[in-house]
């Protein structure tokens, strides 16, 4: 079994009108099966309002289903008595980098988990230590977090997360509000949680280009899972991708724009280099 | 605009008196401003500011920077002493028009006057020498014994550090706000005072909306990072007195004995 | 009728020790009618740089000129520049206060004076110009998707009919059909009113379809000014300042590498489709439907 793993997964909330009437039902996640082995990169793609987000706030037993299931390393999450030990496995970044960083020191801030779960002193030094330096962030444990750029800020909030040695991570969008150099920065930091700590890694996003070195990817609409697959199978389907909603990088649609006029190109291109070595090759 | 509000705000450098334990500061500050109700005589206030004086050049803290801080209370000083100087009943020394100036009244607004400076003056002093986040240690350590009572001590301290970092942000926030309202034509600084509040509507909506959403968010990060309150938590920095602080408080002791017996003199 | 910045700097915290030059020496001027892109990454001046334009911030040095006159003369009306030059925030959650859509659209025109009805007519016009679906006229602004708000924060602005548009990074935050659809709703509002429109991204992809003219801020210095085509032949500049050219030039210049023979200079994948045909030998115009 999967170390997330998740059995017609729905959830609902009330909607309700100014007097507090029930108005009716909105399903956010509508039976959704997942399965994530331990050492995976996975991406789940989708526009706003798809789901993606509330998806994830379930692995991180943050929302309880309202059907299914969900287990994180073999344990359900409807479980009360199992949520501190899912939190601590399943550790999750979320959007806004200013709302999650709780210390007023960079180190503190990343020492914040260790202390919650009743790590000795001595060891939280050691945690946050190689934490930092895992992501980058060394240099600057004893700056505020008032004054590091959003892509830092991030990758504080993503060693503040690393610093409960987790199993796996969960980013809810990191990097929606980045510019391209903090993105790029978050981006890098990911991988390498993934490719050298071996940490299984949810990434949420609406980028496409970020989810090219992923496992696989997912990609939800109106609470379901509409696409699932390699980047590279995903990405092929680029008329389907845009009806929902989302934005195809430039070299995959300049691809298939040309594939369309009836030059001999394979599907789903994903770099600069795959195009222009393709194109080199049918002339 | 906003920005100028400088509260509590801590001064970075190297000194001893920086690196002594929160808590030792803390109750030196807090027995310091005791001492200076205690004294009957201005000798008394003359060991307090030989005291004050060695912990400032102790600090490295510049004097100018202290003296930039208290600006603000200027205001308040003045009406102190004006109020003193004019309202006390007793001997007359100098009438003018309706207003007389006692020799009761003479010495009282010069008593306050000192007091509160020395009071103002110290209290800064300890905000200035130390980080916000080893004050709410300090703090929460100390009122540890007020747990028995079933006061939230560890909360109250979280609420405390927590606040302290979101005023920065905050009040750049509140900046945004005022420009973007600006930017369509609000106007926030004529007008009575009932149209300034009114002009306050725009400006508070979206910030106290904000400031919602940021509490919510920060909540859920908080108890997705295992956060339960304080039972079971352990300490990245716990606080342990070293001999600097023992010396520390030997030193607060000293100046109480000696200012006390000097301060309450019949001379 | 244009806004002339004549060596202007700014520095934040003038009299502090953390004194920060935001604005160094930028002189720049913006003609009437044209659609600017302002590009730099985040802390490269960009915001800075538009708050002058419409005086919320005062120029530590250097002048600014609005159709002639200087803004720093004593008797400049600043509050009339405000609503001439309309500036719309990058989060619309910081405008949006009242507790419908339309009482919010009618805030701008009412400060200026403006009586309830004329208010309120400008307040229809600027909504129908954002393209806001008229049932949400009458709906709370906090309950609109990311998209509808920022229509909402762009029609506040546009009801005090300002001469300027100037919008900060109007697409921070949505998704990517959603950024498509607010940038082409403005391209459209700069088509019907033929208004003068900046707008300030860090993204080069958002602008390079839209725009005339791209401004290209690094430092508190305009590093680049000009058409699209000619700022991106710096792509390799660009990308070293964090800042990248539209996929589409890298994938061109990875051809002309190679030895095929196109046009560097084609930022959008259209213009790209066609000049790869062309250097394959195939004329784009026969595969036109």
């Amino acid at each position: 079994m999967g170390i997330i793993r998740t059995k017609d997964l729905v959830y609902e909330y009330v909607r309700r009108d100014e007097e507090g009437n029930v108005e009716g039902f909105t399903t956010a996640v509508d039976k959704v099966d997942l399965d994530v082995q331990p050492g995976e990169f996975i991406a789940i793609l989708g526009h706003n309002g798809s789901g993606k987000s509330t998806l994830a706030k379930h692995i991180n037993a943050i929302l309880s289903p309202t059907e299914g299931s969900v287990w994180v390393d073999g344990m359900d999450t409807s479980q009360e008595e199992h949520i501190w030990d899912i939190r601590q496995r399943a550790g999750m970044v979320f959007q806004n980098p200013d709302n999650q960083i709780i210390g007023q020191v960079v180190e503190e801030d990343v020492g914040f988990g260790p202390e919650n779960m009743g790590v000795p002193t001595k060891e939280i030094w050691e945690r946050v230590e190689e934490s930092l330096k895992a992501v980058g962030m060394y240099e600057y444990r004893r700056h505020s977090p008032n004054k590091l750029s959003g892509g830092q800020k991030q990758r504080v909030s993503i060693a503040g997360v690393l610093a409960m040695h987790p199993k796996c991570i969960v980013l809810d969008e990191p990097t929606a509000m980045l510019d391209p150099k903090g993105r790029r920065e978050v981006i890098r930091a990911v991988r390498a949680l993934n490719q050298v700590e071996g940490i299984t890694v949810v990434l949420i996003t609406h980028y496409m280009e970020e989810t090219i070195h992923a496992d696989r990817v997912f990609v939800m609409d109106s609470g379901r899972i509409a696409m699932e697959g390699t980047p590279r199978q995903v990405f092929s389907q680029v008329e389907r991708l845009q009806e929902l909603r989302l934005d195809v990088p430039q070299v995959t649609l300049l691809a298939h724009e040309l594939r369309k006029k009836g030059i001999g190109l394979p599907e789903g291109i994903l770099t600069v280099e795959e195009l222009a070595d393709a194109l080199a090759g049918s002339r | 605009m906003l920005r100028d509000i400088t509260l509590g705000q801590y001064y970075q450098t190297e000194s001893v008196i920086h690196r002594l334990d929160p808590r030792v500061k803390l109750g030196g500050t807090l027995l310091y401003i005791i001492s200076l109700f205690f004294f009957r005589n201005f000798l008394g206030y003359g060991v307090a500011a030989v005291f004050l004086a060695t912990v400032i050049g102790l600090s490295h803290v510049p004097f100018r920077f202290i003296v930039k801080g208290m600006k603000a209370i200027v205001f308040l000083l003045l009406i102190t002493v004006t109020f003193n100087l004019f309202l006390t009943p007793g001997t007359e020394l100098v009438s003018v028009w309706k207003l007389t100036i006692t020799v009761e009244g003479l010495r009282t607004a010069a008593t306050m006057a000192i007091r509160l400076t020395m009071l103002i003056i110290g209290s800064s002093l300890m905000t200035l020498t130390t980080t916000p986040n080893n004050l709410t240690d300090g703090m929460e350590s100390m009122m540890k014994p007020l747990k028995a009572f079933r006061v939230p001590v560890h909360e109250v301290a979280m609420i405390m550090s927590i606040a302290l970092r979101f005023i920065p942000i905050l009040l750049e926030e509140t900046d945004k706000i005022m420009k973007a309202q600006i930017a369509r034509g609000a106007d926030f600084e004529t007008g009575n005072i009932v149209r300034r509040a009114k002009a306050l509507v725009p400006l508070l909506v979206p910030l106290f909306i904000s400031a919602f959403r940021r509490a919510n968010d920060l909540a859920m990060a908080m108890e997705a990072r295992c956060y339960r309150g304080g039972e079971g938590r352990t300490k990245m920095k716990p606080l342990i007195y070293q001999r600097r602080d023992r010396l520390g408080y030997l030193c607060i002791f000293a100046y109480l004995a000696i200012g006390i017996t000097v301060g309450r003199l019949r001379l | 009728m244009s806004i002339i910045l004549d060596h202007v700097s700014y520095i934040y915290g003038e009299d502090g020790p953390l004194a920060v030059k935001a604005l160094d020496d930028v002189s720049l001027q913006i003609p009437d009618g044209q659609f600017v892109g302002i590009i730099g990454h985040t802390g490269s001046g960009k915001s800075t740089l538009v708050q002058h334009m419409n005086g919320l911030l005062k120029a530590t040095s250097g002048h600014i000129y609005f159709n002639g006159e200087d803004i720093y003369d004593r008797d400049f009306p600043m509050k009339k520049l405000r609503s001439r030059v309309g500036l719309v925030f990058q989060y619309p959650e910081h405008q949006l206060f009242e507790i419908d859509v339309f009482s919010d659209v009618c805030f701008g025109p009412k400060n200026l004076g403006m009586d309830k009805k004329e208010a309120e007519l400008k307040a229809f016009d600027a909504l129908r110009k954002v393209g806001m679906p008229m049932e949400l006229y009458y709906q709370s602004p906090f309950e609109l998707s990311g998209g509808q708000k920022r229509r909402a924060a762009i029609a506040g602005v546009l009801a005090m009919a300002p001469e300027v548009l100037i919008l900060d990074e109007p697409t921070a935050g949505l998704d990517p059909k959603g950024r498509e659809e607010i940038l082409q709703q403005i391209k459209e509002l700069q088509a019907q009113t033929g208004m003068t429109i900046l707008l300030v991204s860090h993204s080069m992809e958002d602008v390079a379809e839209y725009v005339d003219r791209i401004v290209v801020m690094n430092k508190g210095k305009v590093m680049y000014d000009g058409a699209p085509k000619e700022v991106f032949a710096h792509y390799k500049e660009l990308e070293e300042v964090g800042l990248a050219a539209p996929q589409v030039t890298y994938i061109l210049h990875a051809l002309k590498d190679r030895g095929f023979d196109v046009d560097v200079n084609a930022t959008t994948t259209a213009e790209a489709v066609d000049t790869v045909l062309h250097a394959l030998g195939r004329a784009p115009e026969a595969f036109r439907p």
